[in-house]
């Protein structure tokens, strides 16, 4: 109840200090609108809104599955194969040197302008994180569960499965949420890149013609969907760990605290 | 099944803690072997239980039935290792979870029944995280029980418990693991004489076993035994002289 109180005390302090700022700058609505004009917008254009959002986050949210399934397979592999990882890992790290944004134009020229090419984005984008932090699970199980299995007479596949990867469950965890909080930027950055549907485009859109008021509505919309998806892995990930204490599993607690 | 460790040899950063080792543990019997630290004594378990990898260890292990020792052993350590994840019931079943998946009946029944054994009958769907260090430890003895292997190694099982916590889970041990083949390792001359049948110091360097202690009595033993007291006095002195 508290928590509950302090968020719409937060949400209200922030909408103050936005009015706050409009009043004292005395920007004209075409650079900064006020919130009550985003909000009239965000009423008016409700339908537009929506049919946009719903492109961007279906596209969110294949790139998400996309991206950490492919970093569970790598990071599984990673552990199981040891010549892999020494071939894999430095592919990996190179891989990172390249802005995922300056890959933009490729994936669009590759994937065409449709959903695919965002999903690629947004699959790039979470892919090295969700990898990394699996795999430093995988790799830091406790030499102890280890020598126990081993002294239960459990094979290396049963280890991987029955041991090392429920132990690296909070790891896998915390990668998952990264992903959540980084995936709608991949996704974002695709659709400014190029695209004719999905709320980036519908903000480029709006900014050219100078319907700044209609920007912010959609990313304010964006800004709900993105915390509505961090706070719903987070629950998934808790609840995939009841073991693990709720203070140490996040910093970031939603209302649910 | 009497077992015996010949020639055992143990080399660390390039010099030699102890060469030409023999132990031998007679079945049923509980045996102790005392030490400093790094002097070997966990190294020696670790060669026993299969597990010894970074160390340098090797020696013969020979069993009275002439198979094999290794998979033939049940491991308990310092650390309880129960795995967070699974209720107490699972981690004590773990060894047929790890084997073949999902245990039968009769299994689970001797899971409750071990956990009954160790009074946490009703904590058997409990997570490990909601228990104290001294029941966590239980159930990890429940589990090296449910293994039902012919020798139980222990690696100072209960050395990270308070002092009045111990002694409960020594006399629970005592009681539990009574006719069984035992090794224990411990630094703790009280908990060794309180439950062994044989004590031997592992002294020196290069190190070398001494000749077994045989305490009468039945286990556990009381703290304030004359024998028991007499004796924890001369283990004492004996680790004390070994102490750089």
């Amino acid at each position: 109840m508290m928590s509950l109180l302090r968020g719409v005390t937060l949400g209200l302090g922030l909408l103050l200090l936005w009015q706050l700022i409009v009043w004292l700058t005395q920007a004209p609505h075409f650079i900064l609108p006020g919130p009550v004009r985003v909000l009239e917008t965000l009423i008016n254009q409700f339908p537009l809104l929506m049919k946009h959002a719903g492109v961007t986050l279906a596209e969110i949210l294949l790139g998400l599955l996309l991206g950490t399934l492919l970093g569970l397979g790598s990071a599984l592999s990673l552990v199981t194969w040891g010549s892999l990882r020494r071939w894999l890992l430095p592919v990996l790290v190179i891989s990172q040197a390249i802005p995922v944004f300056a890959l933009a134009p490729v994936l669009m020229l590759w994937l065409g302008y449709g959903m695919a090419s965002k999903v690629a984005m947004a699959t790039l984008i979470i892919y090295f994180p969700v990898t990394a932090a699996c795999f430093d699970g995988l790799r830091q199980t406790p030499t102890g569960y280890l020598q126990l299995a081993r002294t239960l007479g459990a094979s290396r596949r049963t280890l991987l499965l029955q041991i090392r990867l429920p132990a690296a469950l909070p790891a896998f965890g915390s990668g998952l949420r990264v992903a959540a909080s980084v995936a709608p930027i991949g996704a974002v950055v695709g659709e400014w890149v190029g695209s004719s549907t999905g709320l980036g485009y519908l903000m480029l859109n709006a900014n050219a013609r100078m319907q700044v008021d209609l920007m912010f509505a959609a990313l304010l919309v964006l800004a709900v969907m993105a915390l509505g998806l961090y706070f719903s892995v987070n629950l998934i990930a808790r609840r995939l760990t009841p073991w693990v204490s709720e203070s140490t599993s996040s910093n970031f607690r939603g209302h649910s605290a | 099944m009497d077992i015996r460790i010949e020639q055992a040899s143990l080399r660390w950063q390039h010099h030699c803690v102890f060469s030409n080792l023999n132990l031998s543990l007679p079945a049923g019997h509980w045996t102790s072997i005392l030490g400093q630290s790094g002097v070997g004594k966990s190294s020696l378990l670790q060669l026993l239980c299969g597990i010894a990898d970074d160390a340098e260890i090797e020696g013969r292990i020979e069993c009275s039935d002439g198979r094999p020792l290794q998979g033939r052993v049940a491991w308990m350590a310092q650390q309880d290792l129960l795995l967070p994840w699974l209720s107490l019931l699972d981690n004590v079943l773990l060894g047929a979870r790890l084997r073949q998946g999902t245990p039968s009946a009769e299994q689970k029944e001797l899971g409750h029944y071990l956990l009954q054994q160790v009074g946490l009958a009703d904590r058997a769907l409990s997570l490990p995280a909601q228990l104290s260090g001294g029941q966590r430890q239980r159930v990890a003895l429940a589990r090296t029980l449910f293994q039902d292997q012919p020798l139980i190694c222990m690696d100072e099982p209960f050395s990270a418990l308070d002092a009045i916590t111990r002694l409960r889970l020594q006399d629970l041990a005592a009681k539990l693991l009574s006719g069984r083949t035992v090794l224990m390792i411990t630094h703790d001359p009280l908990e060794a004489l309180r439950l062994s049948d044989r004590i031997q110091v592992l002294r020196g360097t290069p190190a070398h076993l001494t000749d077994p202690l045989l305490p009468s009595g039945t286990v556990p033993r009381s703290v304030d035994a004359p024998e028991v007291l007499e004796y924890q006095g001369r283990l004492l002195r004996m680790l004390a002289e070994d102490t750089p």
